[in-house]
C-alpha cells in the first residue's frame, strides 16, 4: 500500500468514531425503565385507566399535553373529551399529577432513559408527593 | 427514466418492509438481522474500498493548484492553493472536507451580450453543505437511542437543534433542513438540462433513499408516533450486541430502519463512498513539491540504461583514435605517446 501508515491511521480514527455506540455501552448496566403506577390515588381507582388508551398515551402523551396546553391557556377551554366521550378537566397539576403524583418514578423513569428533558417544569412546579416519589 | 427507476426501487423497499412486518411479522429480521448485516457490510466494504485505493499507484504527480507555486525564497507562494508541505496539504484538505472549498468556487459560464462572463454559482455548495451537516447532526442525535446513559454532547446538540420549541416533541431544525436540501439537490438534477443529461439511476437512488429515510423519520417523530422507549430497547439491544425485539413498535419504525440498513449496505459500493474517497483524491492530497521532490511512477519497471559515462568507457579508444573529443582522456601516458607518434608521422 502507498502511504499505508497514513491511510491505516485514517481508517482507525474513522472506526473509533463510527463504532462509538458499540464500545461506549460496554460495562454499563442497561436498566430498562420501569414507570411505577402505585400511587395512593391510582390504587383507589376502580377502573385503572388514563384519559386515553395505554398504547396511545405511551406514544402520544406529549402531543396530547401540548394540545392541552394550547387549549387551556390560549383558548381558555379546560374541558377535554376523550375517545370514549368521557370529559376531563385539562390541568397538568390537577388531572395528570393527581394520579401520577410520583414524577420521579413515573415521568422521569422513561424521560431519563430516552434522554428527553421536557420543559413542563420550567413553569409548573412539582407537588410534594405523599408517597412513592419525592419532590424534585 | 433514471429517476423513475430509482423511485420505483425505493418504493419497492418501503413495500418490502411494510409487507414483511405487517404481513409476515418478520420483526426480528427487519429489526435485528438486516441492520447487523448492513452495518457489517458497511464497515468491511468501506475498509475494502479505501485499502484498494491505497494500493492503487499514482503514476503522475497531479495536484490541482490555483496559486503561486513554491520556488525561489523571495517569491511569495500560496500555501493553501499550492501547498508545498504536508502541513499545508493538511489545511487545504481540512478546508475541502469541512467546508467544500472547491465547490464554493463553482462558476457558471454566462453570456453577457457579446461577452462570456463567469458568474458565481453557490447554490450547489449551499445545498450540499446544508445537506451534509444536517445529516451529520441527525446522525449524532440518533446516539440517544444507542447509548445509555446518553453522553452530554448529544443533549447539547439536541437542545440547539430544537431551540425554536415548536410543538411537542420539539421540532428539530436539522430534520427539516435535511429534507429540504435533499429535495433541492434532486430538483436541481431534474431542472438543469445538462445535469439531467448526465444523471444516472445511481445518482437518483441515494437521493430518493435519503428522502424516504428523512420522511419516515419525520413522520415517526411528529405524526405517526411510535413508543420511543420500546424503540430504544431495540436499538440498545443492537448496540450492546444482545438484541431484543419488543412487541408493539409501529411498522413505520421498521420501514425506517430497513431504509437506513439499505443505505448502509449500499454505501461502500456507490458514489456515497466519497466519504472515504475525498481523503484519497490525488489532485487534493498531494503536495505541489515537484520542483523539490522527484515523483517516481510506482509501476515503472527497471529500465536498462546505458549512461554516457559507460558509453565513453566502452568506446574511448576508438573515439580518441578518430579524434572525437572525450570527457575523460585515455590513460595518462598513452595520449603523450600518441602525440609523439603523430609528430613522428608528420616528419
Amino acid at each position: 500500500m502507498y502511504d499505508g501508515g497514513k491511510i491505516i491511521t485514517g481508517i482507525i480514527i474513522f472506526l473509533l468514531f463510527a463504532t462509538f455506540p458499540f464500545y461506549y455501552n460496554i460495562g454499563k448496566a442497561h436498566v430498562k425503565p420501569d414507570p411505577k403506577l402505585d400511587t395512593p390515588v391510582i390504587k383507589q381507582l376502580k377502573e385503572k385507566k388514563c384519559v386515553e388508551s395505554k398504547a396511545y398515551m405511551r406514544a402520544n402523551h406529549m402531543q396530547l399535553l401540548d394540545k392541552w396546553r394550547n387549549q387551556a391557556l390560549r383558548e381558555a377551554n379546560r374541558t377535554y373529551r376523550n375517545e370514549e366521550g368521557k370529559l376531563f378537566e385539562i390541568s397538568l397539576q390537577n388531572t395528570c399529577m393527581r394520579c401520577h403524583s410520583n414524577k420521579q418514578k413515573f415521568c422521569d423513569e422513561c424521560h431519563n432513559y430516552a434522554e428527553v428533558k421536557p420543559y413542563c417544569w420550567d413553569c409548573h412546579f412539582v407537588k410534594e408527593a405523599k408517597e412513592g416519589g419525592a419532590a424534585k | 427514466m433514471g429517476a423513475l427507476f430509482s423511485l420505483g426501487v425505493v418504493i419497492a423497499l418501503v413495500l418490502v418492509a411494510l409487507v414483511g412486518v405487517k404481513g409476515a411479522h418478520l420483526q426480528p429480521l427487519f429489526g435485528v438481522v438486516i441492520p447487523y448485516l448492513a452495518v457489517i457490510t458497511f464497515f468491511i466494504g468501506l475498509i475494502y474500498r479505501v485499502v484498494k485505493w491505497g494500493k492503487t499507484p499514482v503514476p503522475f504527480h497531479i495536484p490541482t493548484t490555483c496559486g503561486q507555486q513554491k520556488s525561489l525564497p523571495w517569491i511569495k507562494y500560496s500555501k493553501l492553493e499550492s501547498p508545498a508541505t504536508g502541513k499545508e496539504v493538511f489545511f487545504r484538505m481540512a478546508l475541502e472536507v469541512l467546508f467544500f472549498r472547491s465547490l464554493f468556487r463553482n462558476l457558471k459560464m454566462q453570456r453577457s451580450g457579446e461577452r462570456v462572463v463567469y458568474g458565481s454559482a453557490k447554490w450547489l455548495w449551499l445545498g450540499g453543505i446544508l445537506f451534509h451537516y444536517s445529516f451529520f447532526i441527525v446522525l449524532i442525535r440518533h446516539l440517544r437511542l444507542f447509548t445509555n446513559p446518553v453522553p452530554s454532547f448529544v443533549h447539547l446538540i439536541e437542545s440547539f437543534d430544537g431551540f425554536l420549541q415548536i410543538g411537542l416533541p420539539k421540532l428539530m431544525m436539522t430534520g427539516v433542513i435535511l429534507l429540504a436540501a435533499v429535495t433541492y439537490l434532486f430538483l436541481r438534477r431534474i431542472y438543469i438540462p445538462s445535469v439531467r443529461y448526465i444523471s444516472l439511476p445511481a445518482d437518483y437512488f441515494p437521493l430518493f433513499l435519503i428522502m424516504a429515510i428523512a420522511t419516515t423519520g419525520i413522520l415517526m417523530r411528529y405524526f405517526i408516533r411510535v413508543d420511543v422507549v420500546k424503540v430504544k430497547e431495540l436499538t440498545m439491544g443492537l448496540a450492546r450486541l444482545s438484541p431484543t425485539v419488543p412487541d408493539g413498535i409501529g411498522t413505520i419504525f421498521y420501514i425506517h430502519i430497513f431504509l437506513v440498513s439499505t443505505l448502509f449496505a449500499y454505501f461502500p459500493f456507490s458514489k456515497l463512498v466519497h466519504l472515504g474517497g475525498v481523503f484519497l483524491s490525488p489532485t487534493r492530497n498531494l503536495a505541489n513539491n515537484s520542483r523539490m521532490v522527484r515523483h517516481v511512477n510506482p509501476w515503472n519497471y527497471p529500465v536498462k540504461v546505458h549512461t554516457y559515462e559507460e558509453y565513453e568507457e566502452e568506446f574511448r579508444e576508438k573515439m580518441v583514435s578518430v579524434g572525437i573529443p572525450v570527457e575523460k582522456p585515455l590513460e595518462t601516458k598513452e595520449p603523450e605517446e600518441a602525440t609523439e607518434e603523430e609528430s613522428e608521422g608528420k616528419e
